[in-house]
C-alpha cells in the first residue's frame, strides 16, 4: 500500500456564497503524478490555490501526511508549504529581476548559502530544465515555453518533495507541450518528488498520469478517480467517458487513444 | 445615394394562387446589393421566397408585411424559397432567426429542410445550446436611494481594506525589523534610484517656478507699502514650511505613487504575487516596504532641494523686477528661515511620502486581474494619494499653529 501524502478531506470551496466544488475527498499518494481534471471553470486551479495556501476553504481540509494545512497555525502551514514547489499557468516570474535571481530567490530566502553556491544551484537548476546560459535573461526576453521552465527550475529551486503544475501545457504547442510532460516525468523519476498537475490537456493526461481525480461541473464534487487509463476503460460516469474521449463516446476513439498513448 | 434607393426592393406580396413566386432578380447594371423577401400564401402555408443578396451593407426590406402574412391567415407551415437567393451572411440569418421566432411563438410550423444546407447548420449551432435567462446582466436603474446605500456600503468596504492594508504593514514592518521577513538590498537601492535623482529635473523646474510664482504674488501686495524686502521672508518661509514639501508631494504623488500601482497591480495579474507567497515570501515585506522605505529616505532630500530652488526663483524675480539686491535678499533669508522651518518641511515632507507610497503599493496589491484594473490602480493611487496628502498637510499646519512652532 502506498503511502499518503496529501488527503484532501471533504474540502468545500466557495467564492462568496458560490460553491464551486463541495465536499471533496481523494489522496494523493507518494510517488504519484496525479492529475487533477476537469471541465473549463469547475474549479481545478481553486483546488490548486486550497492545497498551497493561497486560499483558504469553506469548510473541510488539505491533510499533509497527518497535518492538516488549514488547521495548523501559520508557522506550521509555512513549514508545510516549504516542502513544495509550484509552476503557475504563466510561469509567474518575477518580470524585474533576471531568470537566475528568480531561481535564486527561494534559495536565498530559506537558507544562507554564500552568494557563489546559490549561483552554482541556479545553473544546476536552470540546466536541468534546459535553460543553461539564460541566467542573465529577463523573463520578458523568453518564450512562453522558456518561462515555464524557468518557472519550474524556481518551484524546483529548494528540492521539494510535492511540486505542483497549474495547466503546464496551456499556450504551449504541442512539441513544447510534450518535451515538458517528459521533463515532468524524468523529474519525477529522478527526483522521486510527488508531482500534483492540474491539467485538462488529454494528451498530458494519459502520458504521464497514474492517479488522477476528476472535477464535475455539474454535480461539483468529485465522482471519479485513479489512473486516467482505467478512467477511460471503466468509469460508470458518463461525464468522465466523455471528456477523457474529447466528448466522443465512440469506441473506435477510445480504441484510437490507446494507440496514441501506450503507457 | 439616389442610386442605393432606387435599387432598394421591398415586401412583395404575391396573389394567393400563385404557384411560381415573382423572382425579384438585382439588376445587373448596379452596385448595391439588394434583397427582397415575399410571402406567397399556399393551401395552410406560405411559401416565403428570398431572393437578392442579403449582405450587410444590403438595404433590407421591412419583415412585418411578412409577419403580418403570417398571424392573419390560418397558416401551419412555413416553407421557404431560396432559388433566387444570391450572397447572404449574417443579415439574413438574423432576419431568419426573429421570422423563426415569431413563427413559434404563434404555433406555426417552419419548414427549416427548404433552406441552405449551409443555413440550416447555423440555425442549428444558434438554437444548440438555449439561451441562458439569466445571464444578461441586471441593467435596471436604481433610484438615488439605493445609490445611496450601495455607495456607503462601498465607502464603508474601502475604509475597511485600507485598515486591513496598514495593519498588515505594520505587522511586516515589525517581522522585518526582527529579521522574520526581508526584502532585497539591491531593490531598496533601485527604488531610491528611481525615486530620487530621476525626479530632480521636474522638481527643479516646477520649484523654481513655485518661487517666482510666490514673489510675484507677494511683490504686488508689499510693493504697495514700499516692503519688497519682505518678499525674501514670504518665499523662504513658504518654501520651507509648506510650498516645498506640497509640490514637491505631489510630484512624486503623480510620478512614483502611480508607478508603484501600476508595478504592483501588473505583478497581481501575472499571479507574481502568488508566487511569492507561495515560496514563503511576505510580499508586503518583499514589495511594499523597500518602496516606502525609498520614498520616506528621499522624500526630505527632495524637499530640501525644491526649498533651494524656490529660493532661488524668488530671489530672480525680486533682485531683478523689485529694487533689491542679491546681499539684501539673501541675508533677508538667512534672516528669515530658523532651523525648525527646515525641520517641519522635512516631517511633513516625510509624511507625505508614506502616504504616496501607502496608497500606490495599497491600490496595486488591491488591484484586479485585468489589463484595466492596473490602469484604474494608477488612477487611483494618484487621487488617494493627493487627497492624503492635502489632508495631512491641513492637519499638521494646524497642529503647528496651535503649538506655535
Amino acid at each position: 500500500m502506498a503511502e499518503a501524502c496529501i488527503t484532501v478531506k471533504d474540502l468545500t470551496m466557495t467564492y462568496g456564497d458560490f460553491v464551486i466544488q463541495h465536499d471533496l475527498n481523494f489522496t494523493i499518494n507518494r510517488g504519484d503524478v496525479f492529475i487533477i481534471m476537469g471541465g473549463n471553470g469547475c474549479g481545478k486551479t481553486t483546488l490548486l490555490r486550497h492545497m498551497i495556501g493561497l486560499k483558504a476553504p469553506a469548510k473541510g481540509d488539505v491533510c499533509y501526511g497527518e497535518q492538516g494545512l488549514w488547521q495548523a497555525d501559520p508557522k506550521a502551514r509555512q513549514q508545510i508549504l516549504a516542502r513544495t514547489g509550484v509552476l503557475f499557468q504563466s510561469g509567474a516570474l518575477l518580470s524585474s529581476m533576471t531568470l537566475a535571481e528568480n531561481v535564486a530567490l527561494p534559495i536565498t530566502e530559506a537558507t544562507l548559502l554564500p552568494p557563489k553556491k546559490v549561483r552554482e544551484i541556479v545553473s544546476y537548476k536552470l540546466a536541468l530544465v534546459g535553460l543553461a546560459g539564460f541566467e542573465d535573461y529577463y523573463p520578458s526576453e523568453l518564450s512562453g515555453g522558456m518561462q515555464k521552465r524557468a518557472g519550474l527550475a524556481r518551484a524546483m529551486a529548494l528540492d521539494p518533495e510535492i511540486l505542483f503544475f497549474d495547466e503546464p501545457s496551456a499556450g504551449l504547442d504541442p512539441i513544447t507541450a510534450k518535451l515538458l510532460d517528459d521533463l515532468i516525468l524524468s523529474l519525477s523519476s529522478a527526483l522521486s518528488a510527488t508531482i500534483v498537475v492540474v491539467t485538462h490537456d488529454l494528451d498530458s493526461i494519459f502520458a504521464i498520469g497514474n492517479n488522477s481525480v476528476f472535477l464535475d461541473a455539474e454535480t461539483r464534487t468529485n465522482i471519479d478517480g485513479g489512473p486516467p487509463q482505467k478512467l477511460l476503460h471503466e468509469s460508470k460516469h458518463p461525464n468522465v467517458i466523455r471528456f477523457l474521449n474529447r466528448g466522443d463516446q465512440t469506441e473506435q476513439n477510445s480504441s484510437n487513444r490507446q494507440m496514441r498513448s501506450p503507457a | 445615394m439616389s442610386l442605393r434607393s432606387a435599387h432598394t426592393c421591398g415586401y412583395v406580396l404575391s396573389a394567393p394562387t400563385g404557384m411560381k413566386n415573382s423572382k425579384i432578380l438585382p439588376p445587373a447594371t448596379h452596385s448595391a446589393p439588394t434583397c427582397a423577401i415575399s410571402a406567397i400564401r399556399q393551401a395552410k402555408a406560405v411559401e416565403i421566397a428570398l431572393s437578392g443578396d442579403w449582405v450587410l451593407d444590403a438595404q433590407l426590406p421591412p419583415l412585418e408585411p411578412v409577419l403580418a402574412q403570417i398571424e392573419t391567415n390560418a397558416i401551419k407551415k412555413i416553407i421557404f424559397s431560396t432559388t433566387a437567393l444570391g450572397r447572404w451572411d449574417s443579415m439574413l440569418v438574423t432576419e431568419l432567426i426573429k421570422l423563426i421566432d415569431y413563427a413559434s411563438q404563434k404555433g406555426v410550423a417552419v419548414d427549416k429542410a427548404s433552406l441552405p444546407a449551409s443555413i440550416q447548420g447555423l440555425l442549428t449551432l444558434v438554437s444548440a445550446v438555449p439561451e441562458r435567462v439569466d445571464a444578461h446582466r441586471d441593467q435596471a436603474q436604481t433610484s438615488w436611494s439605493q445609490a445611496l446605500v450601495v455607495s456607503t456600503g462601498k465607502a464603508v468596504q474601502h475604509s475597511k481594506e485600507m485598515l486591513i492594508f496598514v495593519g498588515e504593514m505594520i505587522i511586516s514592518t515589525f517581522a522585518t525589523l526582527r529579521g522574520q521577513a526581508h526584502f532585497r538590498r539591491q531593490d531598496l537601492w533601485l527604488y531610491i534610484q528611481e525615486c530620487g535623482p530621476s525626479a530632480l529635473p521636474i522638481v527643479t523646474l516646477i520649484s523654481l517656478l513655485v518661487g517666482l510664482i510666490l514673489a510675484f504674488v507677494g511683490a504686488v501686495q508689499l510693493s504697495l507699502f514700499g516692503a519688497q524686502i519682505y518678499i525674501a521672508n514670504l518665499v523662504s518661509l513658504g518654501m520651507t514650511r509648506e510650498m516645498g514639501g506640497l509640490m514637491t508631494a505631489i510630484i512624486m504623488s503623480g510620478r512614483t505613487g502611480a508607478a508603484y500601482a501600476a508595478q504592483i497591480g501588473t505583478m497581481h495579474v501575472n499571479s507574481e504575487i502568488d508566487a511569492l507567497k507561495t515560496m514563503n515570501l511576505d510580499p508586503m515585506a518583499f514589495l511594499v516596504l523597500p518602496r516606502m522605505l525609498a520614498l520616506i529616505i528621499i522624500m526630505p532630500l527632495l524637499c530640501l532641494y525644491a526649498d533651494l530652488m524656490g529660493i532661488i526663483g524668488g530671489g530672480f524675480v525680486t533682485v531683478n523686477f523689485f529694487d533689491v539686491s542679491l546681499t539684501e535678499y539673501l541675508d533677508r533669508t538667512a534672516s528669515a528661515v530658523k532651523m525648525k522651518d527646515f525641520i517641519i518641511g522635512f516631517v511633513k515632507c516625510s509624511v507625505f511620502g508614506i502616504l504616496i507610497a501607502l496608497s500606490g503599493c495599497m491600490r496595486g496589491m488591491q488591484c484586479g486581474r485585468s489589463a484595466s484594473a492596473v490602469g484604474d490602480a494608477g488612477t487611483s493611487a494618484v487621487v488617494t494619494a493627493i487627497v492624503f496628502i492635502v489632508v495631512a498637510d491641513s492637519v499638521m499646519t494646524i497642529i503647528c499653529n496651535r503649538l506655535g512652532i
